[in-house]
């Protein structure tokens, strides 16, 4: 294909990304340098027969004129990523010199809000990925050993909980596990607590949404994992097998191996989605008990008071942070295709 | 599977047929639960005295006078309109499919035939715009969106959700069209065909199949988006996922819970349909990407 037809046949999509994917990016890096400008305001004396009092207005003429003049708002450089709100540097060294013992340090830090959110960030991605990989492979071994006609039916419902809305399976889930709900009530008895309710324990909580987590995330990789096993080559097997492979042993020697780059692609996939962990926190109500990035840009930019450039500042950190989450895998591919070429 | 040297043995099967019942429990009962319990009024579906009153309803049979009730449909379709927020996600979902399958394809079969250098970089680019979670953009969008007057309203909210989605159709495209045989058009660009031609009369005919799962995996965005459709639709333009989050704001009031619960089963049934008529394709959709790249 020539360079010209590529173009126009690649240009309404590149456009599209580039307008509202490339173009937000540099926004929200510029944004997280300025603040906006706080309203002119104006001290003047007003006496009347009882005294006099000094009373502020806004000059409105003054303020617009600064909006207009320099419409990106104030310069303050590194300041909003240093702030409490974000990377809270003052905070942290203050923590480190008064600190007595690391589980005294670790404690601070969990008090500020955006290492409380990397925390359970990090926790729910390292946690739930390995988790629903182990999972997805050993639904993907069952249903496989199934017999035909059931197998429809079991990948049928087991597609349900990866294709609901993240914020419905999440809220499903919820109700069930409310400590009015079955599933609570269940806890409940088994636990022989009549108080114990998800709302009112931080562990209790974290674990509910790394459950869900895996419950909404493995039939992904058990579709994926199971389309591999149609795909292994049964000479292997059975050469194993003659060599007196036991079952375990084949599943280990010839079945793992050949789903090995299955595993780093629902791994990549995976580390990518859970690290946006969002919509749980907001069905879950949980955000007094864990916290994530996504969900502080998402508080920050609701309601009344939009606060653009805190809510920037935390969109590039997280940003950063996937950039090295992906980091390893993209060294990776751009070797091979070095190799290649 | 069928050689007798391949039988598991008795406690294996047991063992691995209990985890899939489990797994299936697990995977579907919640959904029915809810969809039974959706019928209920509020204290037998959250009953804090006995977990049974949820399935025998005797609240419900006290209130209502029958163990099933339709208090929370009424209350959310007709009372909090929950309808319009429907219309808006089906306006929503149709738009983005069909923009996004259709400069999606241009750019994917672009991708699949162009044996240059740059094609590399740009999935490679596109799998890094994939991995930016779509809500870190949202503060970008705000400031234009105001200034242009444009914030709140459906066609906006259109156009970025078909941008955030353009990645990873290009990359499903992509490899879709790989598997397509480059001979088809070259011989079609031999008898005189322009590459869009070729495009038309020759590749046009042959893609349905995966441009249907392509869709697919749009329409699910779509539908499924709570980030994006949140903070840039107005209050009166809000679709479904929104919207059943503002009824658990103002759910302070005995009763409004059961219209989230009713909502949320209204919520899921297109969902079912959809798995249910597109299995094959969704379970292709999410192979084909793994098997090939």
């Amino acid at each position: 294909m020539k360079h010209r037809t590529f173009f126009w046949f690649f240009l309404p999509t590149a456009t599209a990304m580039l307008l509202f994917i490339a173009y937000p990016i540099i926004s929200i890096i510029t944004q997280s340098f300025y603040t906006p400008h706080e309203a002119v305001l104006i001290v003047s004396e007003v006496c009347d027969p009882f005294g006099c009092k000094e009373e502020t207005t806004v000059d409105q003429e003054a303020t617009n004129a600064l909006r207009v003049s320099k419409p990106a708002g104030n310069f303050v450089g590194w300041n909003i990523y240093l702030d409490r709100g974000h990377l809270a540097t003052t905070e942290v060294a203050e923590a480190w010199r008064s600190r007595e013992g690391l589980g005294d340090f670790f404690n601070a830090l969990g008090n500020l809000p955006f290492y409380r959110a990397m925390a359970f960030t990090l926790t729910y991605t390292f946690v739930v990925t390995p988790m629903l990989i182990i999972v997805g492979f050993m639904i993907a071994l069952g249903v496989n050993s199934l017999h035909r006609q059931l197998k429809g039916l079991v990948i049928f419902f087991s597609l349900l909980p990866m294709i609901i809305t993240p914020l419905i399976g999440s809220l499903i889930l919820f109700w069930m596990l409310d400590s009015r709900g079955i599933l609570g009530s269940a806890l409940q008895w088994m636990a022989n607590d009549p108080s114990l309710s998800m709302k009112a324990s931080t562990g209790l909580t974290w674990v509910m949404l790394m459950v869900y987590g895996v419950w909404h995330a493995a039939p992904f990789a058990f579709v994926v994992f199971y389309a591999g096993l149609q795909t292994l080559p049964q000479d292997t097997l059975e050469a194993a097998r003659i060599d007196g492979a036991n079952r375990w042993q084949q599943v280990k020697h010839v079945i793992i191996p050949h789903l090995m780059p299955l595993v780093t692609f629902v791994a990549l996939i995976q580390l990518m989605d859970n690290f946006r962990v969002f919509e749980p926190i907001v069905s879950f109500n949980a955000e007094a008990h864990a916290t994530s990035l996504s969900w502080i840009i998402y508080n920050d930019l609701q309601g009344e008071t939009r606060q653009l450039s805190a809510a920037s500042t935390t969109s590039v950190l997280t940003i950063i942070g996937v950039a090295i989450l992906l980091s390893p895998v993209l060294v990776r591919t751009w070797r091979d295709f070095k190799g290649k070429t | 599977m069928a050689s007798p040297a391949n039988r598991m043995p008795r406690g294996l099967r047991i063992a691995s047929t209990l985890f899939i019942v489990t797994w299936l429990i697990m995977a579907a009962f919640p959904f029915f639960w809810t969809l039974w319990g959706s019928f209920k009024v509020e204290i037998d579906f959250f009953s804090i005295a006995d977990w049974t009153t949820a399935l025998t309803g005797d609240k419900t049979k006290e209130t209502y006078g029958s163990p099933i009730t339709g208090a929370g449909y009424y209350g959310a379709w007709v009372q909090e309109e929950f309808g319009r927020a429907v219309i808006n996600t089906f306006i929503v979902c149709f738009f983005v499919v069909c923009t996004s399958l259709t400069i999606g394809t241009l750019g994917g079969y672009a991708l699949s035939r162009s044996g240059f250098r740059y094609t590399f970089w740009l999935l490679m680019i596109a799998l890094i715009f994939r991995a930016v979670p779509p809500i870190t953009l949202v503060s970008g969008y705000l400031l234009p969106f105001f200034e242009w007057n444009v914030w709140g309203i459906l066609p906006t909210t259109i156009i970025v959700l078909v941008a955030i989605n353009q990645p990873f159709t290009l990359w499903m495209l992509h490899s879709f069209f790989q598997s397509i045989p480059k001979e088809l058009d070259e011989s079609a660009k031999v008898d005189g065909c322009t590459q869009f031609q070729a495009f038309r009369r020759v590749i046009i005919p042959v893609m349905w199949p995966g441009v249907v799962t392509t869709g697919l995996f749009s329409f699910l965005l779509a539908y499924n988006d709570f980030a994006v459709t949140a903070l840039l639709l107005s209050k009166e333009n809000q679709t479904m996922v929104p919207k059943i989050a503002s009824f658990l704001g103002t759910t302070q009031t005995e009763g409004n819970v059961m219209f989230a619960v009713a909502a949320v089963v209204s919520a899921t049934v297109p969902l079912f349909i959809l798995v249910m008529f597109f299995q094959r394709q969704i379970v292709g959709g999410l192979t084909a990407g793994a098997v090939k790249g």
